[in-house]
């Protein structure tokens, strides 16, 4: 395979993680997914109603796209832990995206709960892949906590604001030993291939292509996006100048 | 006796094991995950695992969300 996206013990072609929220339904997420060329996506953990599962799961097994639980909605390290391990029983995956928010207002990343969960669900054989803030140090130390990947954000959940500190992400890059994958980024195309010029392995969005006008082209736009900033990445862009110089040969 | 599933009262005869809930509400045993008081019940364990008076069970499955 030419440049897999290595991550713990797997390999992917695809550097586009995606999630499964805010699809209009599941015929129009099934068709985005495919557009996408995802391996990999994100499913939340709910209580079973009395209609029954969402048809998720079946969805991502024909599609033959691993499911990443998450643990969406958590507020302590004691529910990420407890919701991880449900998700492991429930989807059979020892994987998790793990997420604790501080509040609704930012729903940034509590830096004290997320580290304690990672631990204890390292240590509890988990592969864990923390949705984390812009944050180069606490990056560090969920990396030397034992995560697969890390996962910064490029600006809070839903805001649509791209990423608002490149540096940032790329001091993290330029650190880690584990993939970066930009997260919560609900944003044009142009900073999902940003995010992959920053040096990041992989980007994972979901609303910004389920919620589109039209889920599937945009899932296409991302998928190009993504594949067009790897090698931007890799081709070594010119170093920037403050004066002009002319490309053709003087007359 | 009355135990609280997903967050609401459910009548159950005693003894009831979290296979014998399972097969009431008529959900599948794969696909989903149990807790009672807040711990994980494997699947393995669901026929051996009987739930007691004021039992606080949550069942969950995996839907659209991320």
């Amino acid at each position: 395979m030419d440049d897999p996206f290595v991550i713990a013990d797997r390999e992917y072609t695809s550097r586009l993680i995606t999630g499964t929220g805010g699809a209009a339904n599941l015929a129009v997420l099934e068709r985005a997914l495919v557009a996408s060329g995802t391996e990999l996506t994100t499913v939340s953990l709910r209580r079973v109603d009395a209609a029954g599962g969402s048809g998720v799961l079946e969805a991502l097994r024909r599609l033959k796209i691993d499911p990443l639980p998450n643990t969406a909605g958590c507020r302590t390290a004691a529910e990420a832990v407890l919701t991880a391990r449900l998700a492991r029983e429930a989807l059979g995956t020892n994987w998790i995206k793990l997420e604790v928010v501080a509040d609704d207002k930012t729903l940034l990343p509590d830096p004290m709960e997320l580290l304690d969960a990672a631990t204890t669900l390292v240590d509890d054989g988990f592969v864990v892949l923390p949705y984390t803030n812009d944050d180069p140090v606490l990056a560090l130390r969920l990396e030397e906590a034992g995560c697969a990947a890390v996962m910064p954000l490029g600006s809070p959940i839903g805001t649509g604001l791209g990423i608002r500190n490149p540096h940032n992400i790329e001091l993290i890059v330029a650190r880690a030993g584990v993939p970066v994958i930009l997260d919560a980024v609900p944003m044009p195309a142009s900073d999902a291939a940003l995010a992959m010029e920053l040096g990041c392995s992989a980007v994972l969005l979901a609303t910004a292509v389920t919620r589109a006008a039209d889920p599937e082209k945009m899932a296409t736009a991302m998928r190009s996006a993504v594949v067009a900033g790897r090698l931007a990445r890799q081709a070594g862009r010119i170093p920037q100048r403050f004066w002009a110089q002319a490309s053709s040969p003087p007359r | 006796m009355t135990i609280e599933v997903n967050g609401s009262p459910r009548e159950v005869a005693d003894g009831t094991t979290v296979a014998d809930l399972l097969a009431a509400m008529g959900l599948p045993a794969s696909g989903i995950a149990v807790a009672v008081d807040g711990e994980v019940v494997p699947r393995a364990d669901h026929v051996r695992t009987s739930v007691s008076e004021g039992a606080v069970v949550e069942i969950l499955t995996a839907v659209q969300g991320g």
